[in-house]
């Protein structure tokens, strides 16, 4: 084991040999899935990317701040139709309304964020709950805004005029969703992150420390729900297609099932659990109607056996090997 | 107790005055006065229930009383929120120990520089070098306080992994590491062993003498208090029932009788008869 010498080095987020070999193969074997992978795996790994951003972004808000979400789904949906009508109606350009998507739900995060100052535990599930559910219904029912039943259809993306293919939308999406996970980890590491920690382990010791309450719920609120705003303008131009039930309660705790599985409170467990619930219904597609079912067991077995989930698990295992045989 | 404020208000650090709070029909703190000078190391005793943690709470803005003053410095502090008051300075411990259990003890120690970041949002999201050259600033200073309390050992430990007497340490780290002008104390010997309270009365002493900090300290230890205090107030069901040196204060027949209860043969009208002592 290397020892640090200078305060510099605990701030590295990637070290030694082992660590940037790691990367570089993570970089490579990301650079070359095009190659190796059949056409149809490019979508699914889109869609993995899609989902690591709005599990890193919920995680933030369940896993480290401890504020639990059950209306995830709601700000996912603020998100892309957001983009959605930037794109159809006003014609903005893609980064554009990708940007309006997630500022869109940062901005419904921060309002959800302020009830959260009065309420916790239960309450302020039901409030999140209740959250997704009225966004649904007012999709549902705005008909001029949502384009009811019969769906809103995004443009293409494209750059300078040429539109973008399947690997080039994987490449796209793989490179925000890196972006995006590389700032949550800096935000967790520094005084953001711990006050968010603090808020979680005791709000009333967080306080007296001197950490504005009012300030860092309503930030984690917002933080989380510009992920999801994002993740949702991300979904919404790789269907190319939007419609009220894609953001129902049941993905709501689908996305929730991710960051439980993978591992509450950590970056890695949220893109384990992204990458493991997007594959894994695509290969249970004949059980299409038992998911839910899935989920809710796999929630229960998770916080049951290990509650740090996978990721949890995994340090457990490498912490076995380092002290190997004692 | 006259409610007449002593004439030191004007110089005193701390100027508590007239403060009262009730919860529903049970009187927590009744109009108390204390004024805290300086630099002054002092105690605040009191059987369970007396009001002194009460008395902390109102201090650093997690109860708002009912009635009457708290001034830091002349500037008054009721009404603001606890982290406001942090900021003015004030810095505390708690008697059932809310740390940060998840976090490491330099990570709770970190938070405790929370309020001295200057960094914004974004720098921290961006990892700019201005927000790594304050990180890495305020990691020296908690290094500083692990030293000076002995608890390299426990850096980057889970608090949760520690036995209570160094949770105890940890907690009074935190507040150490938010560069405090005033430090609360609450029942911080409890849980330690014999050994771990003959250390802290000395930590104390440094963090007073070599700090310059002004400490209150509520304890249920006498002797601890004995050792290190200018002054001891005495509280009973939110009266100050005595003030002065220990050697007073352990004299005095109101606090004896806070501390043991009536004396046999006494009436609770305490007229009739002659007090008698059995034994």
């Amino acid at each position: 084991m290397e020892l640090r010498q200078r305060y510099e080095e605990d701030l590295t987020l990637v070290r030694g040999v082992l660590g940037w070999s790691a990367l570089l193969a993570l970089l490579a074997f990301l650079a070359l899935l095009p190659v190796l992978a059949p056409g149809y795996f490019l979508y699914t790994a889109s869609l993995v990317a899609v989902h690591v951003v709005i599990a890193v972004g919920l995680n933030l808000l369940v896993g480290y701040t401890g504020q639990i979400s059950l209306g995830h789904a709601g700000f996912v949906a603020v998100g892309a139709y957001a983009a959605g009508v930037l794109a159809t109606r006003l014609h903005v350009p893609w980064p554009g309304a990708m940007l309006g998507g997630g500022i869109a739900a940062a901005f419904f995060g921060f309002l959800v964020g302020i009830p959260a100052l009065r309420l916790t535990g239960p309450y302020l599930t039901i409030a999140t709950l209740g959250f997704g559910i009225a966004v649904n219904q007012v999709l549902t029912n705005w008909e001029q805004l949502s384009g009811g039943r019969t769906g809103l259809f995004l443009p293409k993306l494209a750059i300078a005029g040429v539109r973008l293919r399947d690997h080039h939308i994987y490449y796209l999406f793989a490179g925000l969703a890196a972006a995006l996970v590389w700032i949550a980890t800096n935000l967790v590491r520094s005084h953001v992150g711990r006050a968010f920690v603090a808020i979680r382990d005791s709000d009333i010791a967080a306080e007296v420390m001197g950490v504005n309450l009012t300030v860092y719920k309503t930030l984690a609120f917002a933080v989380s729900a510009f992920y999801a705003g994002i993740g949702g303008a991300m979904l919404a131009y790789l269907l190319g297609y939007l419609e009220p039930q894609l953001f129902t309660l049941f993905e709501s705790i689908y996305y929730f099932s991710m960051i439980v599985i993978g591992g509450l409170g950590t970056i890695p467990g949220s893109i384990l659990g992204a990458i493991l619930l997007t594959i894994l219904p695509q290969q249970l597609a004949g059980l299409k109607q038992y998911l839910p079912l899935v989920y809710g067991a796999t929630i229960v077995l998770v916080m049951a056996v290990e509650p740090l989930g996978i990721y949890g698990r995994w340090l457990r295992i490498k912490l076995w090997f380092k002290t190997w045989p004692f | 107790m006259a409610d007449a404020v002593p004439h030191e208000t004007v110089s005193a650090f701390l100027s508590i005055e007239h403060l009262s709070i009730a919860f529903g029909g049970i009187v927590a703190l009744d109009s108390l006065n204390l004024q805290v000078p300086r630099g002054a190391l002092i105690s605040v005793i009191g059987p369970n229930g007396a009001g002194k943690t009460t008395l902390f709470n109102c201090i650093t803005g997690l109860y708002r009383p009912d009635r009457g003053r708290v001034r830091l410095d002349g500037r008054d502090v009721v009404g603001m929120k606890p982290d406001g008051v942090a900021r003015l300075g004030v810095a505390r411990t708690f008697q059932n120990i809310e740390l940060f259990l998840r976090m490491t003890a330099l990570q709770n120690l970190l938070l405790g520089r929370h309020l001295h970041f200057r960094a914004g949002f974004f720098a921290a999201a961006l990892g700019t070098s201005r927000w790594r050259r304050e990180e890495v600033h305020h990691r020296e200073r908690a290094e500083q306080i692990l030293d000076f309390l002995d608890l390299q050992e426990a850096r980057d430990r889970r608090v949760s992994d520690l036995p209570l007497g160094r949770q105890r340490l940890v907690e009074l780290g935190r507040a150490l590491a938010t560069g405090p002008k005033l430090l609360l104390l609450d029942e911080p010997s409890s849980g330690m062993t014999a050994e771990e309270k003959a250390d802290l009365v000395f930590r104390i002493k440094d963090i007073r003498e070599e700090m310059g900090i002004t400490v209150i300290l509520v304890e249920h230890d006498l002797k601890l208090v004995m050792g290190i205090s200018d002054w001891v107030a005495v509280l009973d069901h939110g009266v100050k029932i005595a003030q002065g040196s220990t050697a007073e204060v352990q004299t005095n027949p109101d606090v004896i009788r806070a501390y043991l209860g009536e004396p046999e043969g006494w009436t609770s009208a305490g007229q009739v008869g002659t007090p008698t002592f059995n034994g």
